[in-house]
């Protein structure tokens, strides 16, 4: 490794930077050593990119990676793979293990195995309450020295706002911003699909958008109040981001994610019953896609997170309403997102800056730049390449997706992790 | 009967918009002709000898459980009935493998009755044979739809341009559902009448008129349809009581008053007596109660009959 990686003729994407240009990146002993034109290295192991974007890896703020104890449905090197596969440098796992990564020896075992793999870093997500239960504070002092970058009970919402308002506090003394899963649970008791004309027609119990929107504004609430940073996890309601947006206005420290299925799915999708469409919040209506795309267009929106919910092919073909809610999304989120670009929605760059240079900033993470000294975590995608999903070859145990057969354009070619290629399937 | 029997043949039926217009009077036609077989001393036609026919029952049901099976049994098909409690269900064994393995014992047909939405179309797509939906949760029960429709017609001469109202829980019933999708079909006019707390959120999107009057509801109907209401819906919090809930939607002989002179009452039954409906009406004279019962097996018979494809005769 000693001799680096010359990165010859990509464009060269840093919104960190603001650069945006066919250029060379070198990089040596696991950081990068130089952006610029022309570069040359003797001894490098050169890389062609000419066509091909060349990116700060990936970050993804909101991952499961099921491990420890639900290895049969992912563990943390296959889930690390996968994210390397995606173009993901780094991945945050959410604390709904079992046990549950409440304490710091749960904190270490996830840091151990993952230091084991040579894929995307893994940085854990502490949970809120002892065992999610949404009563005691999880020992967040212990878990800060362990290694977690982040709180949340995702998978359940905080309800008690006495609760929530103790943790952001408490947390604010690590340093560590509280990720809420804004759902009102009573308000969604038994709920599998968005609430509205198609759950009507179909007789599928709803979860109405307004059990997200009253959350999501207690939680900014409370976060104005207290002068303390909310990170609102999967946003996919039009009401929450409507909260965020007046919220930024007023300058509090609210910022908040978008899964990819939920700015190109809507409800409708639910008809076939088939259960790779049940996730939790579930998939809403055009308008609130509509929302999304607003809201990744002006801002509001800061970065784009999978939510990857690996399951058991078996656990997806049962009923609709036993099977479990989630989907995976590590190895797709790249080639839905460029849709974003395609579209117009966003430009190339600003993609580039809701995938790394948003979410690193959001938990304070290494990576999301290619500024000289920085790791090297890189990824080099084709933003034109087009292929079609199919979950046999997902790195990723979780083959639950609905987008299998769906043709997508973009997909990552290499990624770096640290200076060292861990993912190259095409041997550029 | 030729050309509706090719139509039919190998079909599932999951949901009411699975079928057109003309394939329901065409089921109506062949239930007819079934009808009678049923008056008969013998009440058995050798139509589906050699058929095997398999009820698959996920939730506790009378009604319609021994009306397939007598649908069955009438027209000489084997029929067995298995209840979850007691199969491998209890032992875990997953809905999927359930149908894998009585598929892999060859019927011609299997009725499924479910709680989960959606659960007989899934069962569709692995069976390797004709799928009944015999109610899934508070998605579809296209049968009941199309016995009612018969029982109507009967009446009526005609299922066209009717004024429809359906009464009681529409949030969770799936015979609401698929009896809107039928009677739609033919230019229904159809209004339900609930506490908003028994009404789907987004009730617009099933094309009806909406009242929480009964009164309101029943007056100028050709059809009033009844739904029962369960006692778990109070303990849900949807509504206070059940003496409550009769003073605002109970179908008595006074709110009766309000109605046309020739209506047609009805109910799929189970009927709680003086909850929904009260019990001079349902014994009285516009009552079809079990005119519907007795149409629900010519209407199974029926679809048996052109599913699986019976000898032509």
């Amino acid at each position: 490794m000693s001799n680096g990686i010359l990165i010859q003729n990509g464009r060269v994407i840093d919104p960190s930077r603001g650069i945006d240009g066919i250029l060379d990146v070198l990089v040596k002993d696991g950081v990068i050593a130089e952006v610029g034109k022309s570069l040359s290295a003797s001894g490098a192991k050169t890389v062609d990119a000419e066509g091909l974007v060349v990116s700060p890896g990936f970050i993804d703020l909101h991952v499961h990676l099921r491990e420890p104890g639900f290895e049969y449905k992912e563990t943390i090197a296959t889930g690390s793979m996968a994210a390397a596969a995606g173009g993901f440098t780094a991945i945050c796992c959410m604390a709904n293990t079992k046990p549950v990564n409440d304490n710091a020896s749960v904190t270490r075992f996830i840091l151990e195995k993952a230091a084991a793999v040579d894929g995307a870093r893994v940085y854990p997500i502490g949970a809120i309450t002892k065992g999610l239960k949404g009563e005691e504070l999880a020992e967040i002092g212990e878990m800060k020295k362990a290694g977690v970058v982040a709180l949340s009970d995702d998978g359940r919402c905080v309800m008690d706002a006495r609760v929530l308002r103790h943790a952001m506090d408490y947390a604010a003394m690590f340093g560590l911003t509280i990720v809420e899963h804004c759902e009102d649970e009573h308000l969604v008791k038994g709920g599998i699909m968005n609430e509205g004309e198609t759950s009507a027609r179909l007789g599928i119990k709803g979860m109405p958008a307004v059990a997200e929107d009253v959350i999501a504004r207690r939680d900014i609430d409370i976060a104005a109040y207290l002068k303390r940073p909310v990170h609102i996890a999967h946003i996919s309601t039009r009401g929450a981001v409507e909260s965020v947006r007046a919220a930024k206005a007023l300058g509090t420290a609210v910022t908040c994610e978008v899964a990819p299925h939920h700015f190109t799915l809507t409800e409708k999708s639910l008809e076939a019953f088939d259960a790779n469409y049940k996730m939790n919040p579930p998939l809403r209506t055009a308008d609130d896609l509509a929302a999304m795309k607003e809201g990744l267009r002006d801002g509001t929106i800061d970065c784009i997170a999978t939510d990857h919910a690996p399951h058991a092919k078996w656990e997806k073909e049962l009923e609709i309403d036993q099977a479990p809610y989630g989907i995976v999304g590590l190895e797709t989120s790249l080639g839905l997102s460029m849709l974003l670009v395609r579209e117009g929605v966003v430009t190339l760059p600003r993609l580039v800056a809701l995938l790394s240079t948003n979410p690193a900033k959001i938990f304070n993470l290494p990576g999301g730049t290619l500024k000289e000294g920085a790791p090297a975590n890189i990824c080099i995608f084709d933003s034109e390449k087009k292929w079609i999903v199919d979950p046999a070859e997902f790195v990723s145990l979780g083959k639950n997706t609905p987008f299998a057969g769906k043709e997508l354009v973009g997909k990552n070619c290499l990624t770096i992790v640290g200076g060292r290629i861990v993912y190259n399937p095409s041997n550029l | 009967m030729e050309t509706v029997e090719k139509k039919f043949r190998g079909r599932h039926l999951l949901q009411i918009a699975d079928l057109t217009a003309d394939e329901i009077m065409g089921l109506l036609n062949t239930a007819y002709k079934f009808k009678d077989v049923s008056e008969r001393e013998i009440k058995k036609v050798p139509t589906l000898r050699g058929k095997t026919i398999v009820n698959l029952f996920y939730e506790p049901s009378t009604r319609t459980r021994t009306s397939f099976e007598i649908a069955g049994k009438r027209l000489s098909a084997d029929v067995i009935n298995i209840s979850t409690s007691s199969s491998s269900v209890t032992k875990g064994e997953t809905f999927k493998d359930t149908v894998l393995n009585i598929a892999a014992m060859r019927p011609d047909a299997i009725v499924i009755r479910h709680g989960s939405p959606g659960a007989p179309a899934y069962a569709a797509t692995i069976a390797g044979c004709s799928v009944i939906n015999g109610g899934d949760g508070a998605n579809a029960h296209p049968t009941q739809a199309l016995l009612d429709l018969m029982t109507i017609h009967e009446k009526k001469g005609s299922v066209e341009n009717l004024k429809v109202a359906i009464v009681g829980d529409i949030l969770h019933s799936r015979v609401a559902r698929s009896n809107i999708n039928a009677l739609k079909m033919f230019g229904a006019d159809v209004t339900v009448c609930a506490p908003p707390t028994l009404l789907p959120h987004g009730v617009n999107a099933l094309g009806v008129k909406v009242t929480h009057n009964i009164r309101e509801a029943v007056a100028d109907k050709d059809v009033v349809m009844m739904l029962r209401i369960q006692t778990e819906r109070m303990q849900q919090g949807l509504f206070p009581s059940l003496r409550e809930y009769s003073e605002h939607f109970c179908l008595s002989a006074k709110v009766l008053k309000s109605a046309r002179p020739d209506v047609l009452i009805m109910h799929p039954g189970p009927i709680n007596r003086g909850v929904e409906i009260a019990s001079d009406v349902a014994d009285g004279p516009y009552s079809l109660i079990l005119s519907q019962v007795t149409h629900g097996v010519a209407m199974r018979m029926a679809v048996l009959y052109l599913l699986c494809g019976g000898a032509e005769s």
